[in-house]
């Protein structure tokens, strides 16, 4: 027995598999975008299980508070780039396939082109901007896309745009309203939520490739891991959600996305540009009890769920600069000062973390 | 004819529960919509698809019997 057939025995000794399912599995090509929560699980089962091409977008860089559940990194892969760190670990698990780390942000230039590339795309974003591309972009060149996405302790999983069945505008046509609907870095997940939701993904991948009965097409599965209840809904193909996704092919690349969910533009400063601006009003968004503190910014105090409260209080004749620990809070804070009328306002790229590597470097840097 | 509710997401969250029990007359989802939200005034701003029997269907849909009715929101996170 060859090491291809010691590393993948245990499957193709499956019948519904066998050597033949082992071939398809290593022609077929698979496109991952994001290699966060979801996104982490979905590639390591499909690296390990031997799919020949493996694609990886992801422009974010791993942060600590990402471990606890995107355990396929480790404390050495701490800020580096996600699917360049995802792409080394997994080079160990399967040296046998090709693996390729795409590290700029998906947009409507890049995704036609990148899509066609690939036979089945996986959908493991955490906005809802992107979901809407990726399946747009899936909806135009005709690739089937398993879409996966969570909320506290609650998963949904689908395939979408697959033999003619739904896609993701079917179920839902419409964003919801921005800033509606909190993330998993403002309100928390479960680190096992979006391992099981994930695996289940990767089920959904293999299952296409080995052409296996049942997939999950036309299907929103639910499961709610505290009660570890699953429900399972019909959704119907809608025509018009289809055209008017095809009606878009000739001036994809020009449609705003952000725009479409409501997403206002956010200013977004360097750590390095925080320390050179002159009266600026800083506001630390954090939770009293995180360090570091940035002593040396004089910021103002104010936890993001008490903003929306204290908004009136926030000077409007300075410029205001807010952070929290990586940026992803303060760029719901900046959204929230925006609504409530604040203007002139912008957050620091990489929050406190940033911050605070800026000082360590710059030891003897005047503002210190 | 009796209708039991599904909360999902942060819509139990909005309703305080996941599941109950309505009491009501033959109505469309448009009309059950608003009843809800006329009884749950955090609906108001939230997005949600509503499955009858399991079936995802639109605000025309009318209800003639006792069903299960589920309320699901989009979810972002990943």
């Amino acid at each position: 027995m060859n090491s291809l057939h010691s590393r993948y025995h245990r499957q193709i000794i499956l019948p519904e598999i066998g050597l033949s399912g082992q071939e398809k599995l290593s022609t077929s090509k698979v496109l991952v975008i994001g290699a966060g929560g979801l996104g982490c699980p979905v590639l390591q089962y499909l690296t390990a299980a031997g799919v020949g091409t493996i694609g990886i977008v992801d422009f974010d860089v791993v942060d600590t508070s990402n471990l606890h559940r995107q355990i396929l990194y480790g404390t050495s892969s701490l800020r580096k780039n996600k699917a360049l760190a995802a792409k080394e670990r997994l080079t160990d698990l399967n040296p046998e396939i090709i693996i390729t780390a795409y590290t700029e942000k998906l947009t409507t230039k890049n995704a036609i082109s990148l899509f066609l590339e690939y036979d089945i795309v996986v959908d493991g974003t955490d906005n809802f901007s992107t979901r809407y591309l990726i399946n747009d972009a899936c909806v135009i060149t005709k690739k089937p896309l398993v879409y996966g996405a969570i909320f506290k302790f609650e998963g949904q999983i689908s395939v979408f745009n697959y033999q003619n069945g739904p896609s993701y505008r079917c179920l839902f046509p419409e964003p919801p309203k921005a800033g509606s609907v909190p993330s998993c870095a403002e309100i928390g997940v479960l680190g096992v939520l979006p391992g099981i939701i994930g695996s289940m993904q990767a089920n959904e991948v293999l299952k296409i490739i080995l052409g296996l009965d049942t997939i999950l097409s036309g299907k929103l599965v639910t499961y709610d891991c505290l009660t570890t209840h699953s429900s399972s809904f019909s959704i119907n193909r809608v025509e018009t959600e289809i055209s008017k996704v095809l009606d878009t092919s000739n001036h994809f690349e020009t449609i705003d996305y952000d725009l479409f969910c409501g997403i206002q533009k956010i200013n977004e400063i360097t750590a390095k540009e925080a320390f050179l601006i002159k009266n600026a009003w800083f506001i630390d968004v954090r939770e009293p009890y995180e360090h570091p503190k940035i002593e040396s910014l004089h910021p103002k105090y104010i936890p993001l769920g008490e903003l929306k409260e204290k908004a009136s209080t926030i000077t409007k004749e300075k410029e205001i600069i807010l952070f929290c620990q990586s940026g992803i809070r303060s760029k719901k804070a900046v959204e929230i000062l925006l609504q409530e009328g604040v203007k002139n306002v912008s957050h620091v790229k990489g929050g406190a973390v940033a911050l605070y590597e800026i000082m360590s470097n710059l030891t003897g840097f005047t503002k210190l | 004819m009796q209708l039991t509710i599904k909360y999902f997401g942060m819509l139990a969250e909005a309703t305080s529960t996941t599941e109950e029990v309505l009491e009501t007359k033959i109505c469309s989802v448009f009309e059950l919509v608003k009843t809800l939200k006329h009884q749950h005034p955090k609906l108001a701003n939230t997005n949600f698809k509503i499955a009858v029997d399991q079936q995802l269907t639109d605000l025309n849909f009318i209800i003639k019997t006792n069903a299960e009715i589920a309320l699901l929101p989009p979810f972002a996170g990943g």
